[in-house]
């Protein structure tokens, strides 16, 4: 018994070994809020002015941001600007081919993209475009390196530069570590803006997956029946086993 | 009973053997009273086996299987379609709990000897069950046309390309075109929602019937058969399945509802194991995603495909990899001849075969767990360590199972 424990520990540990190095860039945490319908009306808000004009959300109805309490009125009034119907796809004029030649590949679709890239990546995305005039739109983003898009929230942001500093180690030698430093402020202030991606991270997240909300309210219910059912059949099944044992 | 009732019963038992059946099958088919925890996973598998196909039935309804259109068919029932979400949660949550019930399954019959005389046939059938379920399991994936869908499908396809002679051709066959397109989307949905689930249903039904025949094995590994009443003529150790082990089973039935609803309800991608990540994003064949990883059940088959890297005799090292991947799933039928062991249960054998045991499941976690994993020339090493240890618990088993110093078995069930 004693070997097993000790091959089991072994066996815990080597995997650690292996994690050790990896370039990836750590992810700032988006703070979620997906019962906060102010929010999610602000986030559709942002959505429908800056993205929806290149990415489709072609699986998602304009009528079900009535999820987020507002009106087909309001959402006609507010939401759309193409002079589509209330009832339809939020789709885009922009045609696939034409965009892929504009910014060398098409913009995607949005409907699922919380789900695939998550949250904590669409927050940091979005709050790490920084200026860099080797690329063909003017700008770089830290964690997607060459992206196609450019910052379309800038005047919201400001306009941020790299700053690439050699840091010690501690094992001798340097490391780069890179920083945004904001060089022209825009319209809001740091925590506004933070804000602001939250927002539409909280949007994006709802868009993935507008059923959640009720998904998690109705397995309340469930699980509180079946909570029920487990008292119940236990009794049921000793009742007949009685005369079993 | 009520004389109108009783009449109407004899009306079919005239006709069809009714009652016959209802005692054969559930009152007079006498199950061991011993039946511990690890027996739940038989009828918990038919109840996920039913609730793949009604839920399935209803996905048919608005999936469309045209490469143009699956994924956004998808998104259609889980957006537009009342309760859409509700019913493919339930299939994609269905289809992972199926190889989690499976497992446990198949495991408890390698603890308790349930594979040995006279139950060789009834593992055999059950192989057959577990071989449709992983077929099914793969065109299913398929179906929602994501990146991983066609990325993972296509390191199967090309596995099956690989095969020496017949490869190339029955690749072309089972896809309908030289490469995975809309041709093979709509025979893989052929494939899922008529071909393999008449087969598994029709297979469950043998597996029951055959395990009727020669009744249940229990956690003492001994035939409840041998020791019979005198006047009664029924195994003493025995009792009615029917109401005994069906109200038994409907408490676990409501546990493991438990978990399969906490998961549908609360966590329906469960971290990326259940629903992939990447593949919520549509199927691109021109861009091969940096890391393709199967569902967490192809995980330690996958690792195997991958721990072959040289080349050995005249085989290529792809080809080794297929065959130790094939030969992983295929060795399990040989079980029964393998098993030496003059006991059944692991609670009469040795410490050899306690101890192989412990390794072969630590074997299987650490395979799954790389194969989440892209590879890197330690985890290739790991891989091939654990593979080989996988394969020695089966191919060693005729020595270690025969000198294992056994404990005498019991004569009637303990309690």
């Amino acid at each position: 018994m004693r070997k097993m424990k000790g091959f089991l520990l072994v066996c815990c540990f080597i995997p650690l070994t292996a994690f050790a190095s990896g370039p990836e860039m750590r992810l700032d945490k988006a703070p979620l809020h997906p019962t906060d319908k102010i929010s999610l009306q602000r986030g559709a808000q942002a959505f429908v002015n800056y993205c929806l004009t290149c990415h489709s959300a072609e699986y998602m109805r304009y009528n079900r941001l009535r999820d987020l309490e507002l009106s087909e009125k309001q959402i006609s009034e507010n939401f759309i600007f193409t002079g589509q119907k209330v009832g339809e796809l939020m789709t885009v004029a922009m045609k696939k081919k034409e965009a892929k030649q504009w910014f060398g590949v098409a913009p995607p679709d949005l409907s699922v993209i919380a789900r695939s890239r998550g949250p904590d990546w669409l927050y940091t995305y979005l709050r790490t475009f920084y200026r860099d005039d080797s690329t063909a739109t003017g700008w770089n983003n830290l964690l997607f390196d060459k992206a196609a898009m450019p910052h379309v929230l800038y005047q919201l942001q400001g306009e941020q530069t790299l700053e690439v500093q050699a840091e010690d180690n501690g094992h001798g030698g340097t490391h780069e570590v890179k920083k945004l430093k904001l060089t022209s402020p825009g319209v809001l202030s740091k925590a506004e803006y933070d804000a602001y991606v939250a927002d539409l991270v909280n949007y994006l997240v709802y868009l993935g997956e507008p059923a959640a909300t009720k998904r998690t309210q109705l397995g309340a219910i469930v699980m509180l029946f079946l909570f029920l059912m487990l008292g119940l059949t236990y009794a049921l099944k000793k009742e007949y086993w009685r005369d079993v044992h | 009973m009520s004389k109108r009732l009783e009449s109407m019963i004899g009306w079919i038992d005239a006709r069809f053997p009714l009652t016959s059946n209802w005692k054969a099958h559930l009152t007079e088919y006498y199950a061991p009273k011993n039946f511990n925890f690890w027996y739940y996973f038989g009828s918990l598998a038919m109840l996920v086996l039913v609730n793949q196909l009604l839920t399935g039935i209803f996905l048919t309804m608005n999936y469309k299987p045209d490469a143009s259109m699956a994924f956004g068919s998808v998104e259609y029932i889980m957006r537009d379609v009342d309760f859409g979400w509700l019913i493919r949660y339930m299939h994609s949550t269905g289809a992972s709990m199926f190889f989690v019930v499976v497992y446990l399954h198949m495991f408890r019959g390698m603890m308790y000897g349930s594979y040995r005389k006279p139950r060789e046939l009834l593992w055999l059938i059950g192989m057959g069950i577990f071989f449709v379920l992983m077929m099914l399991a793969f065109t299913g994936y398929i179906l929602p046309w994501g990146q991983m869908s066609y990325w993972g499908a296509q390191v199967i396809v090309s596995m099956i390309g690989a095969i020496p002679m017949v490869g190339p051709t029955l690749s072309n066959w089972l896809l309908g075109d030289f490469m995975l397109s809309d041709a093979a989307l709509n025979r893989f949905f052929a494939y899922h929602v008529v071909t393999l689930p008449v087969l598994l249903v029709t297979l469950v039904v043998v597996h029951i019937l055959a395990l009727h025949e020669v009744g249940s094995n229990n956690p003492d590994g001994i035939e409840i058969k041998a020791n019979k009443h005198p006047v009664t003529n029924i195994p003493v150790d025995g009792i009615p399945f029917h109401p005994y082990y069906t109200v038994k089973d409907i408490f676990g039935v409501v546990v493991f509802l438990m978990v399969f609803c906490g998961i549908i309800f609360f966590a329906p991608e469960m971290g990326g194991y259940f629903l992939e990540y990447n593949n919520f994003i549509p199927a691109n064949t021109l861009q091969t995603p940096d890391h393709i990883a199967p569902v967490w059940y192809f995980t330690p088959y996958y690792s195997m495909l991958r721990a072959v890297t040289v080349n050995f005799l005249w085989i290529d090292a792809k080809l080794w990899g297929i065959i130790l991947m094939g030969g992983s799933v295929a060795i399990f039928a040989l079980l029964p001849w393998l098993d030496r062991s003059p006991v059944k249960s692991i609670r009469y054998k040795g410490p050899i075969f306690k101890f192989a045991l412990f390794l072969f499941v630590i074997s299987v976690l650490v395979l799954g767990w790389l194969g989440t994993k892209s590879p890197t020339p330690l985890y290739t090493i790991l891989a091939q360590v654990f593979t080989v240890i996988y394969f020695a618990f089966f191919i060693l088993m005729p020595w270690y199972s025969k000198i294992d110093k056994t404990k005498p078995e019991p004569t009637r069930v303990k309690e």
